[in-house]
């Protein structure tokens, strides 16, 4: 009896005590939130996290212990968590977020992808000169690939192109061309989740359409104006069709070969890295899109200043991939 | 939060887990569709007030031949805030849209911190399957099956939505009176923090209980009328003390 009266007194007196830190819980949490919105740079707060952590998880210990059920223990839960993510994660700026993405994580993500650009980029081409071929030997297979507006056009002598802008202001066909490529770029990245096929039919879709065109134009003596029309922004954009795919193509893999770790787990390691490659996709399109809506469409650009475009183009987003456009600063 | 809810536990330095309540699939949607009300209601408001202002009269109608800055000055920011709502949020907030706030709720990687820039743009593309074939049927299925409630778009950023613990205030110093410990002081606060919720005949009741188990000698001072308006202020007023309060 005297046993078990003086645990209960015991129990009391710990509980007593605990509850008589409330004032270091509210101090502790209250510097964690400062620390985390990045409202501070006082070194001594900083200094007095990794103190606050250790005092927040030490009474933790405890109150779940002796007052399991109470509220104390959920504050102190909230506060701990909050210490925890402040001391091993810091502070958040969505700027830092962004230029971590792309200055720090995208070349790597780039050079593990590379054997998937190179074989979405090989399929890619294969599948332009397969729809080049097909229209080439069969011309009215063209009607598959292309609208009858196209054919009627082509086959007056006339690019669908010439006098778009016309019809359409550069800037609302900008972003229309613009949209319509991210909308295009992602669906080939997410189609990987049908197990790689989904994203191998846009490719080939979007690269037979490509090649039957071109041979279409080239019966009727306009590759030429064709070539002209798409370099400024298609060095980039057709890049970026690829990219797409060897971001997608990794996921479709990653669910059809795991390896030794679980399906979904290969699933989220392929999908988190090449979804990273998909932010960039989606800013290099940006330009393209631009540059399709401003300089492609208009007949005062000359040859040779579509080709520095579209070649110029072409070498910033190689320097952004290689992380050269963006160089890390070098550590002290 | 779901009782059934799983707990991400993540493992510290210090040997004390954090554990975090994994957000189903009620608190889910109900982020979800005050976002998408925020987001239409923003995206509606914009092209209203921009239809408006252009039109020069009480008319939403799009022009006869829309010139280019109808379209860049009306209906592109307007597409543009509901469908980049999520994105742009979630990296501005640190994983948080408002409607995840009101549903008490926020994105967490797997290690219990504020996912990155590249996890939340791959979150967020994967809505384009979780949407398929209509109204997410896609995500809700995925969220219903899995033990951890994701959706494809979780799965593939390696993320989870979770409960925010910012329930509890924070409790008070402890310092003894008389008879008045830890726990009864846990209690006499919980009390005092509910009593406006309560009945007056179940909040006078518990006063008493309260009063005669810590401080008998307060709970006869404060009179047997109970129901009496009076009477609840003091005992209201006898448990404030009590506490220090």
């Amino acid at each position: 009896m005297s046993v078990r009266s003086n645990g209960a007194a015991r129990e009391r007196a710990l509980t007593g005590n605990l509850m008589k830190r409330a004032a270091l819980w509210r101090d502790a949490d209250a510097r964690a939130r400062r620390l985390a919105r990045g409202r501070t740079d006082d070194a001594g707060d900083a200094t007095r996290m990794a103190d606050d952590y250790r005092l927040l998880a030490h009474d933790l210990a405890r109150v779940r212990t002796l007052l399991p059920e109470s509220r104390a223990r959920e504050y102190l839960e909230a506060a701990y968590a909050r210490a925890h993510a402040t001391l091993h994660h810091g502070a958040w700026r969505a700027g830092s977020a962004l230029l971590t993405l792309f200055r720090d994580e995208l070349p790597g993500v780039v050079a593990a992808l590379m054997p998937y650009i190179v074989w979405s980029t090989a399929i890619f081409v294969l599948t332009v000169a397969a729809g080049y071929a097909l229209v080439h030997r069969y011309p009215e297979l063209i009607a598959l690939f292309a609208s009858p507006d196209l054919i009627a056009s082509v086959e007056h002598g006339r690019l669908w192109t010439a006098g778009l802008l016309n019809v359409v202001p550069s800037s609302v066909l900008s972003v229309q061309i613009l949209a319509n490529n991210i909308v295009v770029s992602l669906i080939a990245y997410c189609a990987g989740f049908f197990f790689g096929l989904g994203t191998l039919y846009i490719l080939g879709l979007n690269g037979l359409m490509l090649g039957a065109v071109f041979a279409f134009v080239s019966r009727h003596a306009l590759a030429g104006q064709l070539a002209a029309f798409i370099v400024p922004h298609g060095c980039v954009e057709l890049s970026v069709m690829c990219l797409s795919g060897a971001a997608g193509a990794a996921v479709g893999e990653a669910l059809v070969r795991p390896g030794h770790a679980t399906r979904i787990e290969s699933f989220r390691v392929a999908a988190l890295s090449s979804g990273k490659l998909l932010a960039a996709c989606a800013v290099l399109l940006v330009g393209a899109g631009l540059i399709e809506g401003f300089v492609s469409p208009d007949p005062r650009f000359p040859l040779w200043s579509r080709i520095l475009i579209g070649v110029g183009y072409w070498a910033l987003m190689l320097a952004l991939l290689s992380g050269r456009l963006l160089p890390r600063p070098h550590a002290r | 939060m779901s009782p059934g809810a799983p707990d991400l536990t993540v493992d510290s330095v210090t040997g004390i887990d954090v554990s975090l309540a994994v957000a189903g699939p009620g608190a889910r949607s109900y982020a979800f569709l005050i976002d998408w009300h925020i987001r239409l209601i923003l995206a509606f408001a914009w092209y209203a007030c921009g239809a408006l202002l252009f039109n020069g009269r009480l008319s939403l109608a799009v022009p006869a031949t829309p010139s280019g800055r109808w379209f860049v000055l009306v209906l592109l920011p307007a597409a543009a805030i509901y469908f980049l709502y999520h994105y742009v949020l979630e990296l501005a907030m640190r994983g948080r849209t408002p409607g995840k706030r009101v549903a008490g709720v926020h994105i967490v990687t797997r290690d219990g911190g504020a996912p990155g820039a590249g996890a939340l743009l791959t979150r967020n593309v994967f809505r384009l399957v979780d949407c398929l074939p209509i109204c997410y049927g896609v995500g809700l299925v995925a969220v219903a099956v899995t033990r951890e409630h994701l959706r494809i778009g979780d799965m593939a950023a390696g993320t989870l939505l979770v409960y925010e613990r910012t329930a509890a205030a924070a409790p008070a110093e402890f310092v003894s009176h008389g008879k008045l410990d830890a726990t009864g002081m846990e209690i006499v606060q919980e009390l005092l923090a509910r009593w406006e919720a309560l009945e007056p005949e179940a909040r006078a009741g518990l006063a008493r209980r309260v009063l005669s188990r810590y401080a008998p000698g307060e709970a006869g001072e404060a009179g047997d009328g109970a129901g009496a308006a009076g009477d609840g202020e003091a005992l209201r007023r006898r448990l404030a003390r009590l506490v220090g309060a």
